[in-house]
């Protein structure tokens, strides 16, 4: 079973306690009202889905409910940081991505 | 709150619980139940108040008397007070918190306390929890909230072969059926 280090919990847990929670670092336009339609559903419908690395929202729902951000491969699974909500991306980029 | 005038009943209570030497099953006694949230003000008020500590990270249950205090995230942990009036404790521990802010949510009626004993305790929860339950990596007195298949458990090691797993009512009778299912079947050690 895939092992996910939960930084609330302080240790690695089994990925059936967890959720994926969708791209990370996605901010909501302060003011709504003052966003084209066209930037509102790229906030809304757009995410980037890139073949590498990225950044993802995990929430350790059956455990400590926490949401949390991990730096995830999409091509080989592998969990390469995970970093509490609200901290900036750690500095990996392309050179984390394997075949 | 739980209304004083419905009779306490168990879901269990028409279940045949298996009850030897390999393994048993049995309901805990009743007990008042909170889920407490809050800071760290606020965990060392509760503290005092409720009389066990709250952990302040993931590890072993707080536990004085028959009182015990589970870790479930961060801010969050499960107050377990067995044979308390959770009407009573829940204004106590109010009083004590007057300054600090919190969330105190009344749970007794929610779930229910078992207790998986015997050599093969520990290889019937594997069936469903996929933590790792060895000694080494589960010690004696650790707590942390689980799943046990689809169902939403605390679990907390009493003992080398024992077990408290809290688990909603609703849910209760499947996880008996589940848990004796695997234990007939399991090998011991
Ligand atoms: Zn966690």
């Amino acid at each position: 079973m895939l092992l996910i280090p939960c930084p609330y919990c302080g240790m690695e847990r089994p990925e059936l306690e967890f959720r994926n929670g969708g791209e990370a670092h996605i901010s909501r336009p302060l003011d709504p009202s003052a966003v084209s339609d066209a930037d509102w559903a790229e906030y809304l419908y757009f995410r980037s889905n890139p073949k590498g690395v990225m950044a993802e929202r995990w929430r350790h729902v059956s455990g400590c409910g926490r949401f949390f951000n991990v730096l995830r491969d999409t091509v080989s699974d592998k969990f390469l940081a995970v970093y509490r909500a609200g901290e900036p991306r750690p500095p990996i980029g392309a050179e984390g991505s394997s075949a | 709150m739980p209304d004083a005038a419905v009779a306490l009943r168990s879901p269990l209570e028409r279940l045949a619980l298996p009850a030897g030497d390999r393994f048993a099953l049995a309901e805990t006694p009743p007990a008042a139940r909170f889920v407490f949230r809050g800071g760290e003000a606020a965990r060392a008020a509760c503290s005092a108040a409720f009389g066990a500590e709250l952990p302040a990270r993931l590890g072993l249950g707080g536990e004085r008397e028959r009182r015990a205090a589970l870790w479930l995230g961060p801010d969050e942990w499960l107050l377990i007070a067995e044979g308390a009036d959770s009407a009573s404790l829940g204004a106590e521990i109010e009083a004590a918190l007057v300054s600090a802010p919190h969330s105190l949510v009344d749970v007794s009626h929610r779930q229910i306390g078992l207790l998986v004993s015997g050599p093969v305790a520990a290889r019937a929860l594997s069936a469903g929890c996929p933590l790792d339950l060895h000694l080494s990596a589960f010690p004696v007195g650790m707590a942390t909230r689980t799943i046990f298949d689809k169902a939403e458990i605390a679990l907390w090691r009493r003992g080398a072969t024992a077990f408290h797993v809290e688990v909603w009512r609703s849910f209760a009778p499947y996880l008996v059926a589940a848990l004796a299912e695997a234990a007939r079947g399991a090998p011991e050690g």
